[in-house]
């Protein structure tokens, strides 16, 4: 077991999210550094996943290292019904750091458990995403020069956004106030609420985007994924609710940005783009900071 | 003896497993695989309780049980109290507690937990003893107290 492993945003102290967010500034000013020379870096996509792959592999050629790994487990062993406990116990005798991405959740963790080299969890199931959360908030954090007494306003799909939930409880150290809009289907989980209430968070539920909109700091949109809808019916009720218009945005703060953990379908009309308070394009960009800030973290590099 | 008070006999050797509420001795019962032993077994329920309404009572001659077995029985029926007889002599008498962590013990009931889909032991942790909550250590979901299901 390797204590450094980066795999759930719960472990994170609000010091550590600091720091990394001080990193990754330092990062972002300059990008090319060579601290990983030397390094092998495994990735180990399980289900693929375009963005944070390459989002990851450019943080560690930006930081010199080599990349080893695959992006879709159907051409691995794993197919053929390989442990992903000997999967990890192989890597980790070629590499000196595995990222790895998952649809079990859980299986960074357990991966963590098992491997005497560092794990980063590039996303495991419907659990956790701590890389996305790192650079949504490096994110606000940039845009908006603190995280502490911000308005963060949540639309969409608050009931299976693993990107919200994150997000929701790293923030939570911040003294933040959430408005949480969504449809009566995806509203946020009630044992987020128990959450809010027990360490006195204020947060409000409502159905309106309208109603929230012009208070607010940082507007965080989601996607309704047609997956995650059992009766398709519901699916078609609701997905064109919570979509982003440009005039919407007409009297919102000025501080206002609009993030998004993309990939966008419909729900930000594309004229919103060009407004200045749209930032979900330089959001995924601050995801190599972000990204080179927790690689340099866990194998230790200062 | 006083046929009034129709006692069951006491044990020379084993345990007894006492104040198990009513409504949960058979689930004791079944979780233990008492079935499946040969030593003598005295099972009695819905007999007056000081402390509260009825209660059940198990004992069994000449079975002590491991730490796992104990914890299990604390998941079922929290607030039990188990006796090990030794020659006639109560030597140990404690009420049962659930500890900080449940290994090997509780199914994850999320079908997409690693836990369910690799040749690993689950992993618990109690996060309200009183309300009986636990939380997977792999994907993070909280079971409560009467969906929790033993392997």
């Amino acid at each position: 077991m390797n204590a450094n492993s980066f795999v759930s945003i719960y472990d994170v102290s609000k010091e550590k999210i600091i720091e990394l967010l001080e990193s990754a500034k330092r990062f972002e000013e300059n990008p090319n550094q060579n601290l990983l020379h030397g390094k092998i870096v495994a990735t180990l996509f399980f289900e693929p996943s375009t963005r944070t792959r390459l989002s990851f592999e450019t943080a560690v050629n930006r930081l010199g290292g080599r990349v080893i790994g695959f992006s879709d487990a159907s051409t691995t062993s794993s197919s053929k019904g390989e442990t992903l406990k000997d999967t990890i116990t192989m890597v980790s005798g070629y590499a000196d750091l595995i990222i790895m991405r998952h649809y079990l959740d859980g299986a960074a963790r357990y991966a963590s458990e098992i491997s005497p080299i560092p794990i980063i969890n590039a996303g495991d199931g419907s659990n956790q995403h701590p890389s996305q959360t790192m650079l949504d908030l490096y994110s606000i954090f940039k845009t908006q020069g603190t995280l502490e007494n911000l308005n963060i306003c949540m639309v969409g799909d608050l009931k299976y956004g693993r990107t919200v939930h994150s997000l929701l409880m790293a923030l939570s150290k911040f003294n933040p106030t959430f408005r949480f809009v969504a449809p009566e289907e995806l509203k946020m989980p009630l044992e987020y609420k128990i959450f809010c209430d027990n360490n006195n968070i204020n947060y409000s539920e409502h159905t309106d985007l309208m109603e929230v909109i012009n208070e607010a700091d940082i507007l965080y949109m989601t996607r309704v994924q047609r997956e995650r809808f059992i009766d398709l019916m519901e699916y078609e009720k609701v997905k064109n609710c919570y979509i982003l218009k440009n005039k919407m945005l007409d009297h919102t703060k000025e501080n206002i940005k609009v993030l998004h953990p993309l990939p966008r379908v419909n729900e930000i009309e594309t004229d919103v783009d060009s407004n200045p308070k749209a930032y979900y394009f330089q959001q995924a960009r601050n995801g190599v900071f972000a990204r080179q800030a927790i690689i340099c973290d866990v194998l230790g590099i200062k | 003896m006083n046929k009034k008070e129709l006692l069951v006999a006491g044990l020379q050797n084993g345990t007894v497993i006492d104040h198990i509420p009513s409504d949960r001795l058979f689930k004791v019962v079944s979780m233990l695989k008492l079935d499946t032993l040969s030593n003598p077994i005295t099972i009695g329920n819905n007999l007056m309780s000081k402390k509260s309404g009825t209660k059940g009572i198990i004992k069994v001659t000449d079975k002590y049980f491991e730490k796992n077995e104990i914890d299990r029985i604390a998941l079922i029926a929290p607030h039990a109290k188990l006796n090990r007889i030794a020659n006639y002599e109560v030597v140990e008498k404690k009420e049962l507690e659930l500890p900080d962590e449940l290994i090997d013990i509780v199914k994850c009931a999320n079908p997409k937990c690693i836990c369910n889909n690799e040749p690993m032991a689950s992993r618990f942790d109690v996060i309200d003893k009183k309300n009986i909550v636990v939380k997977c250590h792999y994907c993070e979901k909280d079971l409560q107290k009467d969906d929790i299901v033993l392997l």
